[in-house]
C-alpha cells in the first residue's frame, strides 16, 4: 500500500473509530429501527386499508401500486433526510470547528497533508452516510415487499441515487466547515438542504398545474443543488413503469418525481461533488491555522 | 553546526498588523533554544510558520534544508501546540498509534511505550483522554511530538498546565533530547526554565527579534556584595575582576569579610530590559 493510500486509510479508520467510541452509529442504529419499525406498522395498514380504494372504479388506479409508491416515496424521503444528517453530523466543524478547537494542528502538521486529510475526511463521511442510505432502502423495501408485495419499477437505480445525493450533501457541508463555525456550518447546510428539497416541490407543483415557470424554477435548482435532482430521479424511478392513471396520480404527487435521472444529471452530480472538494481543499490549504 | 530551522527576513501580517517584521533565527543540530516574548509579540506565530500551519507573508523558513510545511520538512518535525486538544475517546496509546501511522514511523509498540515511559505515562496507556488531567495531557502531547523520532521539535508553552514535579519531568526530557541531538525550540513564559535548560534565547517583542545569545552572554554583572562585620555592601557595576581590590581594600582599611558575591543579573533582568516593559 502506498503512503497515501495508508494516510487515507487511517484517517477512515480514525473516523469509523470516533464514530464508534462516541455510540454515534449505536444512537443512529437505534433511531433507524425505530423509523423502520414505524413504516412496516404504516406499510401494513396501508396496504390492509387500501384495499377498497378504487372499488367500483373498473380497476382505474391500482390501489397496490399507488399505495406502494407512496408509502415507498416517504421512506425515500426519509432515507435521504436521515442520509444528510449522518452527513452533515460526520463532517461538523472538520475544519473551522476543528481548528479552533485545536484538533486539528496536530494532524495536520504530519507529512499527510490538508488535501489528503480532507478528502479522507470525505470518504469516511460519504461512504459511512451512503452505506446508511442502501441498508435502510434495502430495509424499507424488505419491509414494503413483506407487507404489501409490491416492488418499485427499479431497484438499484433509486438507492444509488440516494446514496449519491448524501455524498453531495457531505461535500457541501464539508466545503461549509472550511469557513463555518460549527453552529453556522449546520444551519446553512440545513437550509440549503431545506431550499434544495422545496424547489423540487415547486418543480413538482409546476408539472402538476403545468406552470412553465415553475418547473423551470425546479428544474434550475435541481443543477445548482443535485442532491434534489438525484432526489426528484429516484422517485421518478420507482413508477416510471406504472402506467395508466396510477402512473399520472403518482406523478403528480408529492412523492411523484417529474423528470428521470439522465446521464447528464449523473456526470454533472459526479462532477459537482469533485467541485466542491475541490473547492473546499482549496479553501482549506490557504488557511492560516 | 547546520541549521535544522533557518527563518530569513520573516514577515507574517494578519489584516494588515504586522505580526512578524523581518526575523532572522536560526536554531542548530541538537540545539535548545529558548523562544521568550510577551504575549501577542508573535512566538506562536513563528512556530506555527516553521510547522505549516500559517504561511508567511515574506521572507523565508527553512526546516532541514527544505521549505517549511512542505511534506520532507514537516516528516522531520515534532509539534505541541500551546492550544491543543486530543479526541477524549482515544487511549493515550490509541493517539499515539495513529501519530505513528501519519508519519510512517516503523518504532510500533516499543516506541510508543519508549515514549509514555519517557514522559512518565506508562501507567496510562490505556487510559481516555478525556479522563486524564490537562497536566498528563500535555506530557502525552509532547510524547505525541516525538512520535517518528524527529530531528526538530516545536513546543509552544509546553509546560503552561504541568505542575513542579510534571516540570521537571519535562526538563529532563529535554536534557535526554539534547542527548540525542534532536532540536528543540520553546517558547514559554517560564524564564526560570529556559535558563535552565536552554543553550540559547532569543528574545522577541512586537514582532522583532530585539535580543539572542547564550544565557551566560545575556546577562551582565550587577555589582559585587560583600558581607562584613558591620554589615552587608554593594559595589554596584563591579564585576568579579575587581573583586580582589575590593577585598583587598577592605580588609586592609581593617573590616572583617564573611562573604564576597558576584552578583549577575538574572534571564529575568535581561528580558524585562529588552522588551521594555511590552506586555501582551
Amino acid at each position: 500500500m502506498s503512503g497515501m493510500a495508508r494516510s487515507v486509510a487511517t484517517v477512515i479508520g480514525y473516523a469509523l473509530r470516533e464514530g464508534l467510541r462516541r455510540r454515534v452509529f449505536l444512537a443512529v442504529l437505534l433511531l433507524s429501527l425505530g423509523f423502520l419499525a414505524l413504516y412496516g406498522v404504516g406499510a401494513h395498514f396501508a396496504f390492509r386499508d387500501a384495499g377498497g380504494f378504487a372499488e367500483g372504479e373498473a380497476k382505474i388506479l391500482d390501489p397496490k401500486a399507488f399505495t406502494g409508491a407512496t408509502i415507498f416515496g416517504l421512506a425515500m424521503f426519509t432515507t435521504l433526510f436521515l442520509g444528510s444528517v449522518l452527513a452533515v453530523f460526520l463532517t461538523l466543524g472538520i475544519v473551522r470547528g476543528d481548528a479552533e478547537s485545536g484538533l486539528l494542528q496536530p494532524l495536520v502538521v504530519r507529512p499527510i497533508g490538508r488535501t489528503t486529510l480532507l478528502l479522507s475526511r470525505f470518504l469516511a463521511a460519504a461512504g459511512l452516510a451512503a452505506a446508511y442510505v442502501l441498508s435502510v432502502y434495502a430495509a424499507a423495501l424488505a419491509i414494503t415487499w413483506q407487507t404489501g408485495h409490491w416492488a418499485p419499477d427499479h431497484l438499484l437505480g433509486p438507492a444509488l441515487a440516494l446514496a449519491l445525493a448524501v455524498a453531495i450533501v457531505a461535500a457541501l457541508s464539508l466545503l461549509a466547515s472550511t469557513f463555518l463555525s460549527v453552529t453556522a456550518q449546520g444551519i446553512v447546510v440545513f437550509m440549503v438542504y431545506g431550499a434544495g428539497l422545496t424547489a423540487g416541490l415547486l418543480a413538482q407543483i409546476g408539472h402538476a398545474i403545468n406552470s412553465d415557470t415553475l418547473h423551470s424554477i425546479g428544474h434550475t435548482a435541481s443543477w445548482v443543488l443535485p442532491f434534489e435532482g438525484l432526489y426528484a430521479a429516484s422517485l421518478h424511478a420507482l413508477i416510471s413503469n406504472t402506467s395508466g392513471l396510477t402512473g399520472v396520480v403518482l406523478q403528480l404527487g408529492p412523492f411523484g418525481g417529474s423528470e428521470a435521472a439522465s446521464p447528464g444529471l449523473i456526470i454533472w452530480a459526479f462532477a459537482y461533488t469533485a467541485g466542491v472538494l475541490a473547492l473546499a481543499a482549496a479553501a482549506f490549504a490557504r488557511r492560516d491555522l | 553546526m547546520a541549521a535544522v530551522l533557518a527563518a530569513r527576513a520573516l514577515r507574517k501580517s494578519y489584516r494588515g498588523k504586522e505580526a512578524l517584521v523581518g526575523v532572522d533565527l536560526e536554531v542548530g543540530a541538537g540545539e535548545l533554544l529558548g523562544l521568550l516574548g510577551p504575549n501577542g509579540a508573535g512566538k506562536s506565530t513563528l512556530t506555527k510558520i516553521a510547522c505549516g500551519l500559517v504561511r508567511p507573508s515574506g521572507g523565508s523558513v527553512e526546516v532541514l534544508g527544505r521549505p517549511a510545511g512542505s511534506p520532507p520538512a514537516r516528516a522531520g518535525i515534532g509539534y505541541l501546540a500551546e492550544l491543543f486538544r486530543f479526541p477524549g475517546w482515544c487511549s493515550a496509546d490509541e493517539l499515539l498509534q495513529l501519530h505513528q501511522r501519519l508519519c510512517d514511523s516503523v518504532g510500533g509498540a516499543g516506541e510508543r511505550a519508549e515514549l509514555l515511559e519517557l514522559v512518565e505515562l506508562s501507567h496510562a496507556a490505556r487510559t481516555r483522554v478525556e479522563t486524564m488531567s490537562k497536566g498528563m495531557q500535555q506530557r502525552l502531547g509532547i510524547a505525541q511530538a516525538l512520535v517518528g523520532s524527529p530531528r526538530l521539535l516545536l513546543l509552544d508553552e509546553p509546560t503552561s498546565a504541568l505542575d513542579p514535579v510534571g516540570r521537571r519531568i519535562v526538563r529532563g526530557l529535554l536534557e535526554e533530547l539534547r542527548r540525542r541531538d534532536v532540536a528543540v525550540l520553546l517558547n514559554s513564559h517560564l524564564l526560570s526554565e529556559v535558563e535552565l535548560v536552554c543553550d540559547r534565547v532569543a528574545i522577541i517583542a512586537d514582532g522583532r527579534l530585539v535580543q539572542e545569545g547564550r544565557p551566560a552572554d545575556l546577562e551582565r554583572p550587577r555589582g559585587v556584595e560583600i558581607e562584613t562585620a558591620k554589615g552587608v555592601r554593594l559595589f554596584e557595576g563591579a564585576g568579579r575582576e575587581e573583586a580582589p581590590e575590593i577585598v583587598a581594600r577592605l580588609v586592609a582599611e581593617g573590616e572583617l569579610i564573611h562573604r564576597v558575591e558576584v552578583l549577575r543579573s538574572t534571564l529575568e533582568d535581561v528580558y524585562l530590559d529588552a522588551v521594555q516593559g511590552r506586555t501582551g
